[in-house]
């Protein structure tokens, strides 16, 4: 097919043609970039928590006044929730992943060391690795003789101060702190207390991500035994098909051993996922729509041009068609017209879609759009551009070449 | 003439049923989704106290440690403006601001004294007791608690209009008692509805800071000294979170209002002055101060999400390409109507009459975009009533932004009548006569 005709027709319609490239350009652009979004989106959905995901739910209660009986209180409510059927583990923990309220706290590597290297998550709570369905990798779980209580901690740091205590951190804190050693036996200290690493998790992430996606795998766990003046999160692992059941059964169940307890929540884990990453989910939702109406808008524009440029050159068409042009010839016309004026589209459209990539690097904290995505936008806009003119050029086929002997 | 206008575009756009319809449905399409994601910006954005916000700061000195080197750009994000108690009340105590209200959020369990009615979380302040004449919350009956009462630690408490129709049935309820954890208070005033948005004062800006507003106003010694805890707490020390009046800990807020904008600088001296001073007593350690203003504040704190800001200039990409459409569908059929203008032309109508015959054209086609554009901007934000975003209830259409639809919807059109207009009348009537 010849383009040189096809150019020269252009270039008597310079302003509309402008138009329509320009429109190419801007759609090929936003959508690469969104495209681009929807993938960090959904990749951050994914973000591993290191739990039993599919067998943990999670009641949250909220106790009377202080009670001087916690502990002993405590342990009969894990008991009888032990006992309700499909319960295979139970736990009064400190915080749960994904759920936005932590602890946090600064720690060091030596006592003498000026500045904290990194700031971590504290989980607390009795049978906590069980319980979670934590997935060790190094080291040994927490043994029964190395708990103690919370309240009394707090009361007197010197019982910590006293005795190394153990701690179980993740992989990924393990391999920030000593890279490329193992870290079982190492010591690290908050403020002037040391512990020492005795088991490493796979992953365990932070309920809350407020220092950042990268360090959202900074956390340490505690052989520390929480009671219900200091911790109100009992989770249960459970059958993964009585989910339901379970919670309703153990919140009955936690109502019945204290009237006075306030339920503040129950969920699965699934639902605390759910809930925790509901703001990308909405967005690559509003992302999707958006791909759709701006694609939508963009065919439906090259449909209208189309079909007024077939319009106008009626008698251009019949002319050639009465000179021996065939019908495939003059729809070849129009498939090629657009598929150059989408490629010029296209081109400045990638250069368009990295000048945004910058702009959205700059402002929010974006990491650069691989080049993988350049190709995913052409492709679309140029399927869009040949199904939007496909209809028009068919029409512009069949123009018969008797218009061309008609006068107006 | 311009009724004539009229009736010619009206016949043009009865030619190209399909065409006028898209052009109106896309152009409608981009203003829908430009004003949709405006009117949430707005409601995020907005002024939570638009008549005192200008002489409302909240300042921040930074506790840490003397290793811990203060940050280029001040106190981390997620400090926000935290303060220990020990600043805060000596600060609050210096009275060298017009007022000053210290201020912590907590958790309330109120207990209703009707059988059979359950207990409940309500959201509650604890605070000082400047901070109802500070943040003008006007009163229904009663009033605040004095200075006296705080020192005392009475147990007294001021009430939100909506739990004061929970509970007593929206009447006068001065002097009635209060049950909140499990001690009685004495209720001393109830507020009308009172519910800055967001919730300024707050430790976070969560679902908790919209919507309607806290429940219980509480002294803050009396609440802690009946073992209410703050929302949350920043420590640079190890030590007994159990009493953070004198743990190394900030749980509080400080909040200052002065006479005029221009007593920040004053302010700011002296909080220099103060720090200067906690430094030789070897307190505090890094001579550094801020003095926030309340919108410097939040946006400091980031309360219009990024995602938001995303969205919106999304929504304004995808009304540009709306516009680029629409000028290109005009332009392609104003040039197919070459042969009509030529017409017109050659019997008599001038340039400027063409031209304002084409602006009437695409000014219909505005309107109607703008028309069609409020219908999906009330249907966007239908939609997001219905997302579970903190400030999803609020997001209605005002009437500056009813304007501002039409507004953009015309100039859009404007704009993008003004390049098929002006070819048009720069139409050559003798070519377009002769029959090819």
């Amino acid at each position: 097919m010849e383009l040189g005709p096809i150019l020269s027709t252009l270039r008597r319609h310079k302003i509309t043609a402008f138009l329509l490239v320009a429109e190419i350009a801007l759609t090929c652009a936003i959508v690469c970039n969104a495209v681009f979004l929807i993938s960090q989106r959904l990749e951050r959905m994914d973000m591993p928590s290191g739990v039993a995901e599919n067998q943990l739910v999670m009641v949250q209660v909220a106790n009377i006044a202080p009670t001087e009986d916690a502990k002993a209180r405590t342990a009969e409510d894990l008991a009888a929730l032990r006992r309700i059927p499909g319960v295979k583990d139970a736990a009064l923990v400190s915080q749960v992943p994904f759920t936005n309220s932590s602890s946090n706290t600064s720690i060091k590597l030596s006592l003498n060391q000026k500045l904290p290297t990194l700031n971590a998550t504290q989980y607390m709570g009795e049978n906590m690795i069980q319980t979670f369905g934590s997935q060790l990798v190094a080291g040994r779980d927490f043994r029964p003789d190395e708990y103690m209580d919370y309240d009394a901690v707090l009361k007197d740091l010197d019982l910590v101060r006293k005795q190394t205590s153990s701690v179980i951190i993740t992989k990924a804190l393990a391999e920030r702190l000593w890279p490329g050693e193992s870290a079982l036996g190492k010591k690290l200290y908050f403020a002037d207390v040391g512990v020492r690493v005795v088991g490493v998790v796979k992953d365990l992430v932070r309920p809350s991500l407020f220092l950042g996606d990268d360090a959202a795998q900074w956390s340490m766990m505690f052989p520390l035994r929480m009671n219900g003046n200091n911790a109100n999160r009992f989770v249960l692992r459970v059958d993964p098909t009585q989910r339901h059941q379970v919670l309703e059964a153990a919140a009955k169940k936690l109502r019945e051993l204290d009237p006075h307890r306030i339920i503040l929540g129950k969920k699965t884990f699934d639902e605390i996922r759910s809930d925790f990453f509901r703001n990308d989910r909405a967005m690559a939702g509003t992302l999707v729509g958006v791909i759709i109406a701006l694609l939508t808008v963009t065919a439906l524009g090259i449909v209208g041009l189309a079909s007024f440029w077939v319009a106008q050159r009626r008698r251009t068409i019949g002319v050639r068609r009465a000179l021996g042009a065939t019908q495939s010839n003059i729809l070849r016309y129009f498939q090629t017209e657009n598929f150059l004026l989408a490629t010029i589209g296209i081109a400045l459209g990638m250069a368009l879609a990295w000048g945004i990539n910058l702009f959205l690097m700059q402002h929010y904290e974006l990491p650069r759009l691989p080049w993988i995505y350049l190709p995913v936008g052409a492709v679309a806009l140029w399927l869009i551009g040949q199904l939007a003119v496909l209809g028009p050029a068919l029409r512009a086929s069949r123009v018969p070449p008797v218009v061309a002997t008609r006068s107006v | 003439m311009f009724f004539y206008y009229l009736q010619l575009a009206v016949r043009s756009f009865r030619r190209n049923r399909a065409l006028t319809a898209l052009m109106v449905l896309t152009l409608g399409l981009g203003i829908g989704a430009s004003i949709t994601m405006l009117t949430v910006l707005k409601l995020l954005s907005g002024d939570p106290l638009p008549t005192r916000s200008a002489r409302l700061f909240t300042p921040v000195v930074n506790p840490w440690p003397a290793e811990n080197a203060t940050p280029a750009d001040g106190m981390p994000r997620w400090w926000g403006n935290l303060m220990s108690y020990t600043d805060a009340m000596s600060l609050l105590h210096a009275h060298k601001a017009r007022r000053q209200a210290v201020t912590a959020s907590t958790k309330a369990k109120i207990d209703p004294t009707q059988p059979g009615a359950h207990s409940f979380y309500g959201q509650g302040v604890m605070t000082t007791p400047e901070f109802f004449a500070m943040f003008g919350a006007p009163f229904a009956y009663g009033g605040g608690w004095s200075t006296q009462d705080a020192e005392n630690q009475a147990r007294v408490v001021v009430i939100s209009s909506a739990l004061n129709d929970r509970l007593f049935g929206g009447g006068n309820s001065v002097g009635k008692m209060l049950r909140v954890n499990d001690h009685d208070y004495r209720i001393l005033g109830v507020l009308k509805p009172w519910a800055p948005q967001p919730r300024f004062y707050a430790l976070t800006f969560g679902e908790d800071a919209y919507g309607d507003g806290d429940a219980v106003y509480l002294p803050l010694q009396s609440a802690r000294a009946d073992g209410m805890k703050p929302a949350g707490y920043s420590c640079w020390a190890p030590g007994n979170v159990a009493h953070l009046e004198t743990a190394p800990c900030a749980w509080v807020n400080l909040w200052v209002e002065f006479a005029q904008v221009s007593g920040a600088r004053a302010y700011k001296r002296f909080l220099s002055h103060y720090v200067q001073q906690q430094i030789a007593l070897g307190r505090l350690h890094h001579p550094e101060v801020w003095l926030f203003s309340l919108t410097g504040f939040l946006d400091r704190q980031k309360v219009v999400p990024d995602d938001l800001r995303l969205q919106t200039n999304l929504a304004f990409g995808f009304l540009l390409i709306c516009i680029v459409n629409t000028v290109g569908l005009l332009l392609a059929k104003c040039l197919w109507r070459s042969r009509e203008i030529g017409v017109r032309r050659a019997m008599g109508a001038i340039r400027r009459t063409i031209f304002a015959q084409y602006m009437v054209e695409s000014a219909i086609v505005g309107i109607a975009g703008g028309v069609l554009g409020l219908a999906f901007a009330e249907f966007g934000l239908l939609v997001i009533r219905h997302q579970p975003a903190p400030y999803a209830h609020l997001a209605y259409l005002d009437l500056p932004m009813f304007a501002a639809t039409f507004a953009v919807a015309l100039v859009a059109s404007l704009i993008a009548g003004l390049l098929p207009a002006w070819r048009a009348c720069a139409v050559v009537p003798a070519p377009q006569l002769k029959s090819v």
